[in-house]
Protein backbone atom coordinates (compact mmCIF):
# COMPACT_ATOMS: atom_id res chain seq x y z
CA UNK A 1 0.00 0.00 0.00
CA UNK A 2 1.51 3.44 -1.03
CA UNK A 3 0.81 5.12 2.30
CA UNK A 4 2.26 8.72 1.19
CA UNK A 5 -0.19 9.01 -1.85
CA UNK A 6 -3.18 8.83 0.56
CA UNK A 7 -4.94 11.78 1.66
CA UNK A 8 -4.88 12.62 5.43
CA UNK A 9 -9.07 11.61 5.63
CA UNK A 10 -8.38 8.51 3.46
CA UNK A 11 -5.11 7.68 5.73
CA UNK A 12 -7.37 8.43 8.86
CA UNK A 13 -9.88 5.60 7.69
CA UNK A 14 -6.75 3.42 6.94
CA UNK A 15 -5.53 3.41 10.20
CA UNK A 16 -8.71 2.89 11.69
CA UNK A 17 -9.49 -0.23 10.11
CA UNK A 18 -5.94 -1.22 11.47
CA UNK A 19 -4.83 -1.41 7.85
CA UNK A 20 -2.29 0.71 8.30
CA UNK A 21 -0.54 1.68 11.66
CA UNK A 22 0.38 4.84 13.08
CA UNK A 23 4.16 4.26 13.05
CA UNK A 24 4.05 2.83 9.32
CA UNK A 25 2.62 6.37 8.38
CA UNK A 26 5.01 8.34 10.55
CA UNK A 27 7.76 5.85 9.80
CA UNK A 28 6.59 7.00 6.15
CA UNK A 29 6.63 10.42 6.09
CA UNK A 30 10.00 10.49 7.82
CA UNK A 31 11.65 8.65 5.58
CA UNK A 32 10.37 10.56 2.73
CA UNK A 33 11.71 13.49 4.97
CA UNK A 34 15.17 11.93 4.82
CA UNK A 35 15.17 11.26 1.01
CA UNK A 36 14.08 14.57 -0.24
CA UNK A 37 14.73 17.31 2.92
CA UNK A 38 18.37 17.70 1.68
CA UNK A 39 16.68 19.29 -1.43
CA UNK A 40 13.69 20.94 -0.41
CA UNK A 41 14.47 22.22 2.72
CA UNK A 42 10.38 22.68 4.13
CA UNK A 43 11.54 22.21 7.71
CA UNK A 44 13.46 24.00 10.30
CA UNK A 45 12.68 21.20 13.02
CA UNK A 46 11.92 17.47 12.31
CA UNK A 47 10.96 15.82 15.62
CA UNK A 48 11.85 12.53 14.85
CA UNK A 49 12.14 10.92 18.61
CA UNK A 50 9.04 12.89 19.69
CA UNK A 51 6.98 11.67 16.30
CA UNK A 52 7.84 8.08 16.79
CA UNK A 53 7.09 8.20 20.54
CA UNK A 54 3.83 9.69 19.96
CA UNK A 55 2.92 7.38 16.77
CA UNK A 56 2.77 4.59 20.31
CA UNK A 57 1.10 6.42 22.38
CA UNK A 58 -1.57 7.32 19.83
CA UNK A 59 -1.63 4.08 18.45
CA UNK A 60 -2.67 2.60 21.80
CA UNK A 61 -5.50 5.24 22.39
CA UNK A 62 -6.91 4.37 18.95
CA UNK A 63 -7.10 0.56 19.71
CA UNK A 64 -8.77 1.50 23.48
CA UNK A 65 -11.09 3.68 21.54
CA UNK A 66 -10.25 6.64 23.51
CA UNK A 67 -9.10 8.32 20.02
CA UNK A 68 -12.27 7.92 17.05
CA UNK A 69 -11.65 11.51 15.59
CA UNK A 70 -11.08 11.27 11.22
CA UNK A 71 -7.48 12.64 11.54
CA UNK A 72 -6.56 10.25 14.12
CA UNK A 73 -3.11 9.01 13.79
CA UNK A 74 -2.42 11.50 11.19
CA UNK A 75 1.02 12.83 10.61
CA UNK A 76 1.10 16.92 10.18
CA UNK A 77 3.37 19.52 9.85
CA UNK A 78 3.35 23.24 12.04
CA UNK A 79 4.54 26.20 10.22
CA UNK A 80 7.13 27.59 13.27
CA UNK A 81 5.46 30.62 14.12
CA UNK A 82 3.08 28.30 16.12
CA UNK A 83 4.36 27.44 19.76
CA UNK A 84 4.87 24.13 20.43
CA UNK A 85 5.82 22.89 24.16
CA UNK A 86 9.19 21.28 24.72
CA UNK A 87 9.69 22.16 20.53
CA UNK A 88 11.72 24.61 19.08
CA UNK A 89 9.62 27.44 17.48
CA UNK A 90 11.77 30.36 15.39
CA UNK A 91 9.45 32.02 13.48
CA UNK A 92 12.47 31.43 10.75
CA UNK A 93 14.57 34.23 12.72
CA UNK A 94 17.43 34.71 14.29
CA UNK A 95 15.95 36.19 17.58
CA UNK A 96 13.67 32.99 18.34
CA UNK A 97 16.77 31.18 17.00
CA UNK A 98 17.02 28.62 20.69
CA UNK A 99 12.89 29.53 21.79
CA UNK A 100 11.58 26.67 23.44
CA UNK A 101 8.17 27.28 24.53
CA UNK A 102 6.15 26.34 27.58
CA UNK A 103 2.89 25.49 26.43
CA UNK A 104 1.60 24.91 22.74
CA UNK A 105 -0.97 27.06 20.75
CA UNK A 106 -4.66 26.32 20.77
CA UNK A 107 -4.80 25.12 17.10
CA UNK A 108 -1.76 22.76 17.85
CA UNK A 109 -3.74 21.95 21.27
CA UNK A 110 -6.95 20.52 19.39
CA UNK A 111 -4.86 18.94 16.77
CA UNK A 112 -3.06 17.03 19.62
CA UNK A 113 -6.72 16.58 21.20
CA UNK A 114 -8.04 14.76 17.87
CA UNK A 115 -4.76 12.32 17.57
CA UNK A 116 -2.44 14.46 15.57
CA UNK A 117 1.43 13.61 15.38
CA UNK A 118 3.68 16.22 14.53
CA UNK A 119 6.63 15.54 12.53
CA UNK A 120 8.42 19.04 12.98
CA UNK A 121 8.07 22.57 12.11
CA UNK A 122 7.85 24.30 8.30
CA UNK A 123 10.03 26.94 7.41
CA UNK A 124 8.45 30.10 6.33
CA UNK A 125 9.20 33.90 5.65
CA UNK A 126 11.12 35.40 9.08
CA UNK A 127 7.97 36.73 11.03
CA UNK A 128 5.53 35.73 8.35
CA UNK A 129 7.07 38.84 6.12
CA UNK A 130 7.43 37.91 2.96
CA UNK A 131 5.66 36.00 0.30
CA UNK A 132 8.33 33.62 -0.97
CA UNK A 133 9.82 31.80 2.28
CA UNK A 134 13.55 33.38 1.33
CA UNK A 135 13.33 35.85 4.02
CA UNK A 136 13.89 32.58 6.19
CA UNK A 137 17.01 33.02 8.92
CA UNK A 138 17.39 29.43 7.81
CA UNK A 139 17.88 29.22 4.02
CA UNK A 140 14.94 29.12 1.21
CA UNK A 141 12.29 26.19 0.56
CA UNK A 142 12.65 24.86 -2.73
CA UNK A 143 8.98 24.43 -4.62
CA UNK A 144 8.64 20.57 -5.21
CA UNK A 145 7.47 21.25 -8.81
CA UNK A 146 10.42 22.69 -9.86
CA UNK A 147 13.18 23.45 -7.38
CA UNK A 148 14.23 26.12 -9.26
CA UNK A 149 11.02 28.19 -7.97
CA UNK A 150 10.39 29.23 -4.66
CA UNK A 151 7.23 27.57 -2.93
CA UNK A 152 5.58 30.89 -2.22
CA UNK A 153 5.14 32.43 1.27
CA UNK A 154 5.20 32.87 4.35
CA UNK A 155 3.72 29.16 4.98
CA UNK A 156 6.03 28.16 2.04
CA UNK A 157 7.48 24.76 4.02
CA UNK A 158 4.32 24.13 4.77
CA UNK A 159 3.29 24.31 1.18
CA UNK A 160 6.21 22.58 -0.03
CA UNK A 161 5.94 19.80 2.64
CA UNK A 162 2.33 18.76 2.02
CA UNK A 163 3.31 18.76 -1.95
CA UNK A 164 6.38 16.72 -1.30
CA UNK A 165 4.93 14.09 0.57
CA UNK A 166 6.65 14.71 3.53
CA UNK A 167 3.26 15.24 5.87
CA UNK A 168 -0.04 14.44 5.48
CA UNK A 169 -1.31 17.99 5.86
CA UNK A 170 0.04 20.95 7.25
CA UNK A 171 -0.88 24.29 9.30
CA UNK A 172 -0.09 27.76 8.14
CA UNK A 173 -0.89 31.15 8.72
CA UNK A 174 -2.53 33.96 6.40
CA UNK A 175 -2.05 37.51 7.25
CA UNK A 176 -1.91 38.74 3.57
CA UNK A 177 -2.56 35.33 1.84
CA UNK A 178 0.06 33.50 3.17
CA UNK A 179 -1.62 30.81 3.09
CA UNK A 180 -3.52 30.80 -0.13
CA UNK A 181 -0.21 31.69 -2.17
CA UNK A 182 1.83 29.34 -1.15
CA UNK A 183 -0.52 26.56 -1.37
CA UNK A 184 -1.69 27.60 -5.26
CA UNK A 185 2.26 27.73 -5.93
CA UNK A 186 2.32 24.50 -4.93
CA UNK A 187 -0.72 22.75 -6.02
CA UNK A 188 -2.55 22.12 -2.60
CA UNK A 189 -5.18 23.05 -1.19
CA UNK A 190 -5.76 26.10 1.34
CA UNK A 191 -7.75 27.86 3.50
CA UNK A 192 -8.03 31.10 5.09
CA UNK A 193 -11.06 31.20 7.78
CA UNK A 194 -13.24 33.88 8.66
CA UNK A 195 -11.03 35.95 11.48
CA UNK A 196 -11.99 34.89 14.58
CA UNK A 197 -12.24 31.19 13.77
CA UNK A 198 -9.32 29.72 14.68
CA UNK A 199 -8.27 30.80 17.98
CA UNK A 200 -4.21 32.98 17.58
CA UNK A 201 -3.29 31.96 20.95
CA UNK A 202 0.31 30.88 20.83
CA UNK A 203 0.79 32.04 17.05
CA UNK A 204 3.47 34.60 16.94
CA UNK A 205 2.11 37.72 16.18
CA UNK A 206 1.97 39.49 12.97
CA UNK A 207 -0.49 41.58 12.37
CA UNK A 208 -2.67 40.74 14.96
CA UNK A 209 -6.05 42.27 13.33
CA UNK A 210 -5.41 39.87 10.22
CA UNK A 211 -3.76 36.92 11.04
CA UNK A 212 -5.49 33.82 11.20
CA UNK A 213 -4.50 30.03 11.19
CA UNK A 214 -5.70 27.52 8.22
CA UNK A 215 -4.90 24.32 6.82
CA UNK A 216 -2.37 23.18 4.11
CA UNK A 217 -3.87 19.97 2.22
CA UNK A 218 -4.24 17.55 -0.74
CA UNK A 219 -8.27 18.03 -1.45
CA UNK A 220 -10.96 19.72 0.05
CA UNK A 221 -11.97 17.18 1.79
CA UNK A 222 -9.17 17.20 4.11
CA UNK A 223 -9.52 20.74 4.04
CA UNK A 224 -13.28 20.31 5.86
CA UNK A 225 -11.95 17.48 8.47
CA UNK A 226 -9.27 19.68 9.38
CA UNK A 227 -11.17 22.92 9.68
CA UNK A 228 -13.72 20.75 12.26
CA UNK A 229 -10.78 20.36 14.40
CA UNK A 230 -8.61 23.58 14.68
CA UNK A 231 -11.84 26.04 14.92
CA UNK A 232 -13.21 26.48 18.29
CA UNK A 233 -14.30 29.57 20.58
CA UNK A 234 -11.50 30.19 22.66
CA UNK A 235 -11.72 32.39 26.06
CA UNK A 236 -7.51 33.05 25.67
CA UNK A 237 -8.08 34.76 22.27
CA UNK A 238 -10.17 37.78 22.79
CA UNK A 239 -11.25 38.37 19.32
CA UNK A 240 -12.34 34.80 18.62
CA UNK A 241 -15.47 33.93 17.90
CA UNK A 242 -18.16 31.51 19.04
CA UNK A 243 -19.72 29.56 15.93
CA UNK A 244 -22.18 27.34 15.72
CA UNK A 245 -21.67 25.85 12.16
CA UNK A 246 -18.41 24.81 12.42
CA UNK A 247 -19.68 21.57 10.56
CA UNK A 248 -17.62 21.83 8.07
CA UNK A 249 -17.78 18.61 6.32
CA UNK A 250 -21.41 18.33 5.89
CA UNK A 251 -20.60 21.14 3.45
CA UNK A 252 -18.96 18.14 1.12
CA UNK A 253 -21.67 17.98 -1.20
CA UNK A 254 -21.33 17.77 -4.72
CA UNK A 255 -23.84 20.27 -6.01
CA UNK A 256 -23.48 24.16 -6.98
CA UNK A 257 -27.10 24.37 -8.59
CA UNK A 258 -28.47 28.04 -7.95
CA UNK A 259 -24.78 28.92 -6.65
CA UNK A 260 -24.48 33.00 -7.21
CA UNK A 261 -20.50 33.29 -8.47
CA UNK A 262 -19.44 36.59 -8.76
CA UNK A 263 -15.89 37.06 -11.25
CA UNK A 264 -14.94 40.61 -10.16
CA UNK A 265 -13.52 42.67 -13.60
CA UNK A 266 -10.66 43.94 -11.95
CA UNK A 267 -9.30 41.14 -10.94
CA UNK A 268 -8.72 40.16 -14.52
CA UNK A 269 -7.05 43.63 -15.55
CA UNK A 270 -3.25 44.38 -16.57
CA UNK A 271 -0.83 42.48 -14.58
CA UNK A 272 -2.40 38.92 -14.88
CA UNK A 273 -0.83 36.17 -16.76
CA UNK A 274 -2.50 34.84 -19.33
CA UNK A 275 -2.27 31.33 -18.82
CA UNK A 276 -3.22 31.98 -15.04
CA UNK A 277 -6.31 34.00 -16.25
CA UNK A 278 -7.33 31.10 -19.10
CA UNK A 279 -7.08 27.86 -16.29
CA UNK A 280 -9.35 30.29 -13.61
CA UNK A 281 -11.76 31.32 -16.16
CA UNK A 282 -12.23 27.26 -17.31
CA UNK A 283 -12.87 26.70 -13.77
CA UNK A 284 -15.44 29.42 -13.39
CA UNK A 285 -17.12 27.78 -16.78
CA UNK A 286 -16.85 23.69 -14.96
CA UNK A 287 -19.05 25.42 -12.24
CA UNK A 288 -21.06 27.56 -14.59
CA UNK A 289 -21.52 23.86 -16.49
CA UNK A 290 -22.90 22.23 -12.90
CA UNK A 291 -25.61 24.80 -12.93
CA UNK A 292 -23.87 27.76 -10.69
CA UNK A 293 -24.73 31.11 -11.97
CA UNK A 294 -21.60 32.98 -12.86
CA UNK A 295 -21.90 36.98 -13.84
CA UNK A 296 -18.70 39.49 -14.07
CA UNK A 297 -19.15 42.49 -11.58
CA UNK A 298 -16.93 45.31 -10.68
CA UNK A 299 -15.52 44.96 -6.98
CA UNK A 300 -13.72 48.41 -6.74
CA UNK A 301 -10.93 49.62 -4.80
CA UNK A 302 -9.15 46.72 -6.08
CA UNK A 303 -5.42 48.88 -6.04
CA UNK A 304 -5.92 50.36 -2.68
CA UNK A 305 -5.72 47.19 -0.75
CA UNK A 306 -2.07 47.02 -0.69
CA UNK A 307 -0.90 50.12 0.57
CA UNK A 308 -3.60 49.83 3.15
CA UNK A 309 -2.32 46.50 4.25
CA UNK A 310 1.34 47.31 4.10
CA UNK A 311 0.40 50.62 6.56
CA UNK A 312 -1.69 48.40 8.60
CA UNK A 313 0.19 45.04 8.96
CA UNK A 314 3.53 47.16 9.58
CA UNK A 315 1.93 49.31 12.31
CA UNK A 316 0.77 46.16 13.75
CA UNK A 317 4.29 44.61 13.81
CA UNK A 318 6.05 46.97 15.16
CA UNK A 319 4.15 46.90 18.03
CA UNK A 320 4.07 43.05 18.39
CA UNK A 321 7.75 42.66 17.62
CA UNK A 322 8.55 45.18 20.34
CA UNK A 323 8.63 41.93 22.83
CA UNK A 324 12.13 41.17 21.35
CA UNK A 325 14.17 42.75 23.26
CA UNK A 326 16.78 40.08 24.75
CA UNK A 327 15.41 39.71 28.10
CA UNK A 328 13.00 36.78 28.53
CA UNK A 329 14.34 34.47 25.44
CA UNK A 330 15.63 34.48 22.51
CA UNK A 331 18.69 35.72 21.17
CA UNK A 332 20.96 38.42 23.32
CA UNK A 333 23.33 40.47 21.92
CA UNK A 334 27.03 39.44 23.11
CA UNK A 335 28.37 43.04 23.58
CA UNK A 336 26.75 45.78 24.61
CA UNK A 337 26.95 48.96 27.00
CA UNK A 338 23.82 49.74 29.34
CA UNK A 339 19.91 48.18 28.82
CA UNK A 340 19.27 50.71 25.85
CA UNK A 341 22.45 49.78 23.60
CA UNK A 342 21.68 45.88 24.78
CA UNK A 343 17.94 46.20 23.28
CA UNK A 344 19.27 47.89 20.47
CA UNK A 345 21.88 45.96 19.21
CA UNK A 346 20.05 42.72 20.34
CA UNK A 347 17.02 43.77 17.53
CA UNK A 348 19.22 44.44 15.13
CA UNK A 349 21.55 41.75 14.63
CA UNK A 350 18.60 39.32 15.56
CA UNK A 351 15.91 40.82 12.65
CA UNK A 352 16.48 40.08 9.00
CA UNK A 353 16.05 42.80 6.68
CA UNK A 354 12.46 42.64 5.32
CA UNK A 355 11.47 42.15 9.31
CA UNK A 356 13.51 45.66 9.68
CA UNK A 357 11.96 47.32 6.62
CA UNK A 358 8.27 46.82 8.32
CA UNK A 359 8.90 47.72 11.94
CA UNK A 360 10.93 50.89 10.58
CA UNK A 361 7.52 51.64 8.22
CA UNK A 362 5.23 50.89 10.80
CA UNK A 363 7.12 52.85 13.75
CA UNK A 364 6.75 55.52 11.19
CA UNK A 365 3.06 55.63 10.58
CA UNK A 366 2.18 55.20 13.69
CA UNK A 367 4.38 58.00 15.21
CA UNK A 368 3.11 61.67 16.53
CA UNK A 369 2.37 63.54 13.58
CA UNK A 370 2.14 61.02 11.14
CA UNK A 371 -0.78 58.86 12.92
CA UNK A 372 -3.76 60.41 11.52
CA UNK A 373 -2.23 60.64 7.47
CA UNK A 374 -1.65 57.33 7.36
CA UNK A 375 -2.14 54.87 10.42
CA UNK A 376 -5.84 56.07 10.37
CA UNK A 377 -6.29 56.87 6.73
CA UNK A 378 -5.25 53.18 6.15
CA UNK A 379 -8.32 52.09 9.18
CA UNK A 380 -10.50 54.32 6.84
CA UNK A 381 -9.49 52.59 3.43
CA UNK A 382 -10.19 49.52 5.08
CA UNK A 383 -13.79 50.30 6.18
CA UNK A 384 -14.63 51.26 2.37
CA UNK A 385 -12.92 48.30 1.00
CA UNK A 386 -15.34 45.61 3.56
CA UNK A 387 -18.24 48.23 2.59
CA UNK A 388 -17.21 46.73 -1.24
CA UNK A 389 -17.32 42.89 -0.70
CA UNK A 390 -20.43 43.64 1.65
CA UNK A 391 -22.00 45.16 -1.39
CA UNK A 392 -20.86 42.55 -3.39
CA UNK A 393 -21.67 39.51 -1.26
CA UNK A 394 -25.05 41.08 -1.22
CA UNK A 395 -25.44 39.85 -5.01
CA UNK A 396 -23.05 36.85 -4.91
CA UNK A 397 -22.45 33.75 -2.58
CA UNK A 398 -19.05 33.06 -3.92
CA UNK A 399 -16.24 35.58 -5.17
CA UNK A 400 -14.09 33.91 -8.09
CA UNK A 401 -10.62 34.35 -9.06
CA UNK A 402 -6.98 34.10 -9.48
CA UNK A 403 -4.89 33.78 -6.20
CA UNK A 404 -1.82 35.41 -7.52
CA UNK A 405 -1.24 37.24 -10.95
CA UNK A 406 1.39 34.13 -12.13
CA UNK A 407 2.63 30.53 -10.73
CA UNK A 408 5.67 30.69 -8.48
CA UNK A 409 8.56 33.29 -9.40
CA UNK A 410 12.26 31.45 -9.74
CA UNK A 411 14.26 31.74 -6.55
CA UNK A 412 16.00 35.15 -6.36
CA UNK A 413 14.01 37.18 -8.45
CA UNK A 414 11.26 38.50 -6.07
CA UNK A 415 13.72 40.37 -3.29
CA UNK A 416 14.93 42.38 -5.68
CA UNK A 417 12.32 44.33 -5.76
CA UNK A 418 10.00 44.82 -2.73
CA UNK A 419 7.31 46.87 -4.06
CA UNK A 420 7.03 44.47 -6.57
CA UNK A 421 6.97 41.44 -4.74
CA UNK A 422 4.19 43.32 -2.50
CA UNK A 423 1.88 43.96 -5.88
CA UNK A 424 2.11 39.70 -6.13
CA UNK A 425 -0.89 39.82 -3.20
CA UNK A 426 -2.88 42.18 -4.75
CA UNK A 427 -6.01 39.03 -5.13
CA UNK A 428 -5.40 37.84 -1.87
CA UNK A 429 -4.78 40.69 0.92
CA UNK A 430 -8.32 42.39 0.65
CA UNK A 431 -9.63 39.10 1.84
CA UNK A 432 -7.41 39.78 5.56
CA UNK A 433 -8.77 43.59 5.58
CA UNK A 434 -12.30 42.66 5.51
CA UNK A 435 -11.83 39.63 7.62
CA UNK A 436 -12.96 37.38 5.16
CA UNK A 437 -12.45 33.21 4.54
CA UNK A 438 -10.57 32.67 1.05
CA UNK A 439 -9.94 29.19 -0.12
CA UNK A 440 -7.44 28.15 -2.99
CA UNK A 441 -7.37 24.97 -4.93
CA UNK A 442 -4.98 23.85 -7.69
CA UNK A 443 -7.07 24.65 -10.91
CA UNK A 444 -4.22 23.72 -13.64
CA UNK A 445 -0.37 23.86 -14.72
CA UNK A 446 0.94 26.62 -16.53
CA UNK A 447 3.39 25.70 -19.53
CA UNK A 448 6.37 25.39 -17.58
CA UNK A 449 4.85 22.80 -15.55
CA UNK A 450 3.96 25.11 -12.47
CA UNK A 451 0.52 25.21 -10.38
CA UNK A 452 -2.06 27.32 -10.83
CA UNK A 453 -4.09 28.48 -7.59
CA UNK A 454 -7.93 29.20 -8.01
CA UNK A 455 -9.58 31.38 -5.16
CA UNK A 456 -12.95 31.22 -3.56
CA UNK A 457 -13.73 34.63 -1.12
CA UNK A 458 -16.91 34.11 0.94
CA UNK A 459 -19.02 36.54 3.08
CA UNK A 460 -17.45 36.16 6.95
CA UNK A 461 -18.57 32.89 8.45
CA UNK A 462 -19.46 31.48 4.83
CA UNK A 463 -16.83 28.77 4.98
CA UNK A 464 -19.15 26.35 4.04
CA UNK A 465 -20.45 27.49 0.75
CA UNK A 466 -16.56 27.97 -0.47
CA UNK A 467 -16.43 24.00 0.93
CA UNK A 468 -18.63 23.44 -1.65
CA UNK A 469 -18.17 24.90 -4.53
CA UNK A 470 -14.44 24.05 -4.32
CA UNK A 471 -15.41 20.31 -3.54
CA UNK A 472 -17.99 20.28 -6.53
CA UNK A 473 -15.16 21.97 -8.76
CA UNK A 474 -12.51 19.00 -7.47
CA UNK A 475 -15.03 16.46 -8.47
CA UNK A 476 -15.13 18.20 -12.32
CA UNK A 477 -11.53 18.87 -12.48
CA UNK A 478 -10.60 15.22 -11.37
CA UNK A 479 -7.55 14.46 -9.43
CA UNK A 480 -4.69 16.91 -8.90
CA UNK A 481 -1.30 16.35 -8.10
CA UNK A 482 2.38 15.35 -8.18
CA UNK A 483 4.58 12.02 -8.29
CA UNK A 484 7.24 12.30 -6.34
CA UNK A 485 10.66 11.28 -8.50
CA UNK A 486 13.55 9.41 -7.17
CA UNK B 1 4.91 63.41 -4.66
CA UNK B 2 8.01 61.53 -4.09
CA UNK B 3 8.90 61.47 -0.24
CA UNK B 4 12.37 61.98 0.70
CA UNK B 5 13.01 60.78 3.97
CA UNK B 6 15.78 63.04 6.08
CA UNK B 7 18.54 61.62 8.05
CA UNK B 8 16.83 62.96 11.18
CA UNK B 9 13.75 61.09 10.21
CA UNK B 10 15.82 57.85 9.92
CA UNK B 11 17.52 58.25 13.20
CA UNK B 12 14.27 59.13 15.00
CA UNK B 13 12.34 55.96 13.56
CA UNK B 14 15.09 53.78 14.62
CA UNK B 15 14.77 55.45 18.27
CA UNK B 16 11.19 54.68 18.18
CA UNK B 17 11.61 50.79 16.45
CA UNK B 18 14.85 50.51 19.27
CA UNK B 19 17.03 49.12 15.97
CA UNK B 20 20.63 50.47 15.47
CA UNK B 21 21.22 50.58 11.73
CA UNK B 22 24.53 50.83 10.15
CA UNK B 23 25.14 53.81 7.46
CA UNK B 24 24.34 51.43 4.97
CA UNK B 25 21.51 50.27 6.14
CA UNK B 26 20.40 53.72 7.28
CA UNK B 27 20.25 54.48 3.16
CA UNK B 28 18.68 51.84 2.37
CA UNK B 29 15.86 52.37 4.64
CA UNK B 30 15.61 56.63 3.44
CA UNK B 31 15.01 54.65 0.03
CA UNK B 32 12.86 51.99 0.69
CA UNK B 33 10.77 53.70 3.63
CA UNK B 34 10.68 56.85 0.30
CA UNK B 35 9.41 54.35 -1.76
CA UNK B 36 7.01 52.87 0.48
CA UNK B 37 5.50 55.77 1.68
CA UNK B 38 5.11 57.14 -2.06
CA UNK B 39 3.33 53.98 -2.43
CA UNK B 40 0.40 54.55 0.63
CA UNK B 41 0.23 58.32 -0.56
CA UNK B 42 -2.03 56.97 -2.96
CA UNK B 43 -4.92 56.26 -0.64
CA UNK B 44 -5.10 60.02 -0.38
CA UNK B 45 -6.49 59.78 -3.76
CA UNK B 46 -10.15 58.44 -1.31
CA UNK B 47 -11.72 60.81 0.25
CA UNK B 48 -12.61 59.22 3.95
CA UNK B 49 -13.39 62.26 5.78
CA UNK B 50 -16.70 60.86 6.44
CA UNK B 51 -15.52 57.17 7.03
CA UNK B 52 -14.88 55.67 10.45
CA UNK B 53 -11.32 54.26 11.14
CA UNK B 54 -12.29 50.41 11.39
CA UNK B 55 -9.84 48.51 13.50
CA UNK B 56 -11.48 45.58 13.71
CA UNK B 57 -14.44 44.15 10.95
CA UNK B 58 -16.28 43.01 14.31
CA UNK B 59 -16.93 44.80 17.23
CA UNK B 60 -14.89 43.68 19.59
CA UNK B 61 -15.61 44.06 23.49
CA UNK B 62 -13.21 43.31 26.35
CA UNK B 63 -13.50 40.13 27.20
CA UNK B 64 -13.06 39.18 31.06
CA UNK B 65 -13.05 36.21 33.36
CA UNK B 66 -12.77 35.44 37.02
CA UNK B 67 -8.92 36.26 38.50
CA UNK B 68 -8.27 32.56 38.87
CA UNK B 69 -4.94 31.58 38.35
CA UNK B 70 -5.02 28.49 35.86
CA UNK B 71 -1.21 28.01 35.12
CA UNK B 72 0.81 25.96 37.28
CA UNK B 73 4.60 27.26 37.82
CA UNK B 74 6.85 27.23 35.17
CA UNK B 75 9.55 29.15 36.45
CA UNK B 76 12.01 26.78 35.69
CA UNK B 77 10.79 26.16 31.83
CA UNK B 78 10.66 29.87 31.67
CA UNK B 79 14.13 30.99 32.79
CA UNK B 80 15.98 28.33 30.59
CA UNK B 81 14.78 30.48 27.66
CA UNK B 82 16.28 33.19 29.23
CA UNK B 83 19.45 34.83 27.77
CA UNK B 84 20.92 35.47 31.60
CA UNK B 85 19.38 34.12 34.73
CA UNK B 86 20.68 34.40 38.40
CA UNK B 87 18.85 32.92 41.78
CA UNK B 88 15.71 31.88 39.87
CA UNK B 89 15.19 35.93 38.27
CA UNK B 90 15.59 37.27 34.44
CA UNK B 91 19.43 39.07 34.47
CA UNK B 92 19.19 42.36 33.10
CA UNK B 93 22.09 44.80 32.00
CA UNK B 94 21.88 47.67 34.61
CA UNK B 95 18.94 50.05 34.24
CA UNK B 96 20.55 52.88 36.71
CA UNK B 97 23.49 54.12 36.29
Amino acid sequence: MDILSMTAVSLGAAIKKKEVTVREAVEAALDRIGEKEKEYHCFVTVDREGALGKADEVQKKINEGELTGPLAGVPVAIKDNMCTEGLLTTCSSKILGNFIPTFSSEAVRNLQKAGAVILGKTNMDEFAMGSTTETSAFGVTKNPWNPEHVPGGSSGGSAAAVAAGECFYALGSDTGGSIRQPASFCGVVGLKPTYGTVSRYGLIAYGSSLDQIGPLCKDVTDCAAIMEIIASHDPKDSTSVERKDLDFTSALVDDVKGMRIGIPRDYFGEGLDGEVKKAVLAAAKALEEKGAIVEEFDLSLVEYAIPTYYTIAAAEASSNLERFDGIKYGYRTKDYEGLHNMYKKTRSEGFGAEVKRRIMLGSFVLSSGYYDAYYLKALRVKALIKEAFDQAFSNYDVILGPVAPTTAPKLGESLLDPIKMYLGDIYTISVNLAGLPGLSIPCGLDEKGLPIGLQLIGDCFSEKKLIRAAYAYEQARGAFGRKEGK
Amino acid sequence: MANIISDETIEYVGILAKLELSDDEKEQAKKDMGSMLDYIDKLGELDTGDVEPMSHVFPVKNVFREDVVTNGDTREDLLRNAPGEKDGMFMVPRTFE
